[in-house]
């Protein structure tokens, strides 16, 4: 471990190293290649074999899709209804327009409630905002309960995906952690035993902090009501002792009627972890005397989202329901793991979500850092069209950089300016072909293969050898065998 | 039947002998092939990395010079899926109401190699004779975007002599994706040594695919590692005969 600080991953797109060169230390490392390998195929097995089972999993995920869509088309109006429904139920709605007004509206409400320690349930929005080091700096304690969340506080780390976020970590490493940060010299990597040591952990925390921080899977604008899904009974524990709960929400989360989540729930268990129900669905609505916290809080996040809601090509982004089961499914998530994207958000959707929650101006090696092979649209419950949005976002970053005098010369720049011009005219086409032959011929050996190749080529011949140019095109074999035939 | 051939860019360039296999294999079928001497690209190289206007004027090359033709054959899956996932969207954006019309009416002609031969002329058994073990790489454009389904597995499984290896993970991309095999090389990379290790464990002799970008891929790094096993276009071995074997130099 006493290397690990130096090859901390960055997740923070403004900062981040671009996606080809963070991902070089995670190919690297054959430990990380084998927990994630080994997590992902875990999980999609269960999902696979759970989404066979049913028999209308194609008309549920186009269900999702227009509830999601339709949501979204009307945002404005169901996010105005599920306040004033929160409100009714004694709930208090607060509107943050970015990630610093989310941080000031919770740290304010903590100071009401003179709270200097929180327990949290898991939240990617609150890693999006960097709630956790904002809180530390202003003298609260933050005391993650979801047993992957307290594995990376504990240990330092970043999370490498949204469902599972210590995927990467596996049994050993975690025993590791636990032993050191907990003082418990003689633990086991026995899961029973590492459980127990974060429930011991966690007991306290419970019993002793009076103010939760949760997320939200879904807000229901018909009745005002706040959805968590979780698997172990934590986030349930943060929903029954403390005195006050605070839940930061994006906007898009919103779902128009509780009838709603009976598709919802459905799609999301069975591509998130494979089941059939999560273990524990929480739902609650504003304040019930006697039960639970008697303070609610619900913080609307913005933070970009509505600059990619006012784009009706990137709009479908937001449909997201945050089940993971793209970067499950993604050949590039399952090599580089999750800290390569520089982003709480990783693999397949991340690498659209992110640049535009940055609105284009940080992250954008992520729209490429995709084969394009499309399994992440394939499994989308909710049918988001990953590899259009990428390509959209491609073609917006290309528009921006060509524009600058430094990409003129750049070799891929250059050979697709080039290209355009060969394929205007095909009689350009084969004269290029022609010299191609002649250029190429070098570096041809003399069993007809290129195998280093200068600039751009040089990638290609890195790993892989390129078969040289043939003598002979195929529309010259057309001709001469036309020219015969006569 | 008349058809068509647009051969692709990278195929007339690199992978000839693919082009002669498809002429051969057609007008065995009694298929009337012509091919347009003035084709080059579809655009689909500009498209997925960024350059939309470039690829719209390739796109719109396309759809002018093959609006008359009765059938369009395209021995690529990728080229196809391009055509019919990606140029609406360019002519929504930069093309007029006459260009789209003209693209209605092509794309129901426009096919496959693989839907060309089950679909259009309704056959399986092409009379091929291919006596090695062979795997398919099923290319993830052929699967998700174009749904060929079952339709490489008819044709392979009546090739006289034959030898079918199935391969783990056939889904699974192979890591070109066109300009990513350069932008992230390193990654691509990785993703190609984990599919080979698929590839190679059928222990075929060749490794087939109805995409010879996937197969400059694929073989690429077969070379490269001496590994004993090479690709060919599924249309190579759908000509190949008795009398006239595939062109592979064994």
């Amino acid at each position: 471990m006493s290397h690990a600080a130096s090859t901390h991953p960055v997740l923070d797109p403004r900062i981040a190293p671009p996606f080809p060169q963070a991902a070089l230390p995670m190919l690297r490392n054959p430990q990380l290649r084998k927990n994630v390998g080994h997590a992902i195929d875990v999980i999609q097995a269960k999902r696979a074999r759970l989404v066979a089972e049913k028999t209308d999993w194609q008309e549920l995920r186009t269900a999702a899709a227009a509830i999601r869509t339709h949501a979204l088309e009307n945002l404005g109006a169901y996010l105005e209804q599920f306040e004033a429904n929160c409100t009714a139920a004694g709930g208090t709605v607060h509107w943050a327009a970015d990630a610093s007004e989310a941080r000031r509206i919770i740290l304010h409400l903590l100071r009401q409630e003179n709270a200097t320690e929180v327990v949290k349930i898991k939240t990617m929005t609150s890693a999006e905002i960097q709630l956790n080091p904002f809180l530390e700096a202003a003298g609260v304690r933050t005391y993650e309960t979801d047993l992957a969340e307290i594995i990376l506080q504990l240990g330092e780390g970043e999370p490498s995906h949204i469902v599972v976020p210590a995927l990467h970590v596996n049994r050993s490493q975690v025993r590791e952690i636990f032993a050191r940060r907990m003082g418990l010299k003689d633990l086991s990597d026995d899961p029973q035993a590492l459980t127990n040591a974060a429930r011991t952990y966690l007991r306290q925390k419970f019993l002793t902090v009076p103010t939760a921080i949760s997320g939200a899977n879904f807000l229901v604008a018909e009745t005002g009501t706040v959805a968590v899904v979780e698997s172990e009974g934590n986030g349930r524990m943060c929903l029954t002792l403390p005195r006050t709960m605070i839940t930061l929400a994006g906007i898009e989360k919103v779902l128009p009627r509780f009838q709603d989540l009976e598709v919802m729930l459905q799609l999301l268990a069975r591509s998130a972890t494979g089941e059939r129900m999560n273990p524990y669905n929480s739902l609650w609505t504003g304040v019930t005397p006697g039960d639970g916290p008697q303070r609610f809080h619900v913080v609307l996040l913005d933070n970009g989202r509505s600059s990619i809601l006012s784009s009706p090509k990137q709009r479908q982004t937001l449909k997201c329901i945050r089940c993971a089961a793209c970067m499950n499914a993604c050949p590039v998530y399952r090599q580089t793991g999750g800290h390569a994207y520089g982003s709480v958000y990783p693999g397949p959707i991340g690498a659209i979500l992110t640049p535009q929650l940055m609105e284009m101006h940080h992250a954008q090696s992520l729209p490429f850092a995709s084969s394009l092979c499309g399994a992440c649209y394939e499994v989308c419950p909710v049918k988001i069209n990953i590899p259009e949005v990428l390509l959209e976002l491609r073609a917006q970053v290309t528009d921006q950089e060509r524009k600058h005098f430094s990409r003129f010369f750049d070799p891929m720049y250059l050979g697709l300016r080039i290209a355009n011009l060969l394929f205007a005219r095909a009689w350009i086409f084969h004269t290029a072909q022609w010299f191609g032959r002649i250029g190429l011929g070098p570096f041809t050996r003399k069993d007809g293969w290129i195998h280093s190749l200068p600039s751009v080529g040089g990638k290609w011949t890195q790993t892989r050898d390129l078969r040289g140019l043939p003598s002979q095109n195929f529309h010259e074999w057309w001709a001469a065998r036309r020219k015969e035939a006569k | 039947m008349r058809a068509s051939l647009f051969i692709t860019c990278y195929n007339d360039t690199l992978f000839p002998e693919t082009g002669r296999a498809v002429v051969h294999l057609l007008e065995r079928l009694g298929v009337e092939l012509d091919f347009k001497p003035k084709q080059t690209c579809c655009g689909q190289m500009h498209a997925n990395t960024g350059f939309r206007g470039e690829a719209f004027s390739q796109a719109k090359r396309f759809i002018r010079l093959y609006q008359d033709s009765e059938t369009v054959v395209v021995p690529s899956s990728s080229c196809v899926a391009m055509m019919r996932d990606q140029y609406p969207g360019l002519i929504a954006e930069l093309g007029n109401e006459e260009l789209r019309k003209q693209y209605g009416a092509l794309l129901p002609r426009v096919f496959e190699l693989s839907e060309f031969l089950i679909d259009r002329l309704g056959v399986e058994d092409v009379g091929a004779y291919f006596p090695h073990r062979v795997t398919y790489h099923a290319s993830c454009h052929g699967v998700r975007a174009l749904h060929l389904g079952d339709r490489p597995w008819r044709l392979m499984a009546k090739v006289r002599g034959l030898d079918l290896a199935a391969v783990n993970n056939a889904d699974r991309c192979c890591g070109f994706g066109g300009t990513f095999s350069v932008k992230n090389a390193e990654v691509s990379s990785a993703m190609l040594t984990a599919k080979l290790q698929d590839v190679l464990a059928t222990g075929a002799e060749f490794c087939t695919a109805l995409d010879n970008s996937c197969l400059m891929h694929l073989g690429g790094a077969m070379h490269r590692e001496y590994a004993g096993m090479k690709t060919i276009h599924l249309a190579q071995i759908l000509a190949s005969t008795e009398d006239s074997l595939a062109e592979v130099d064994l």
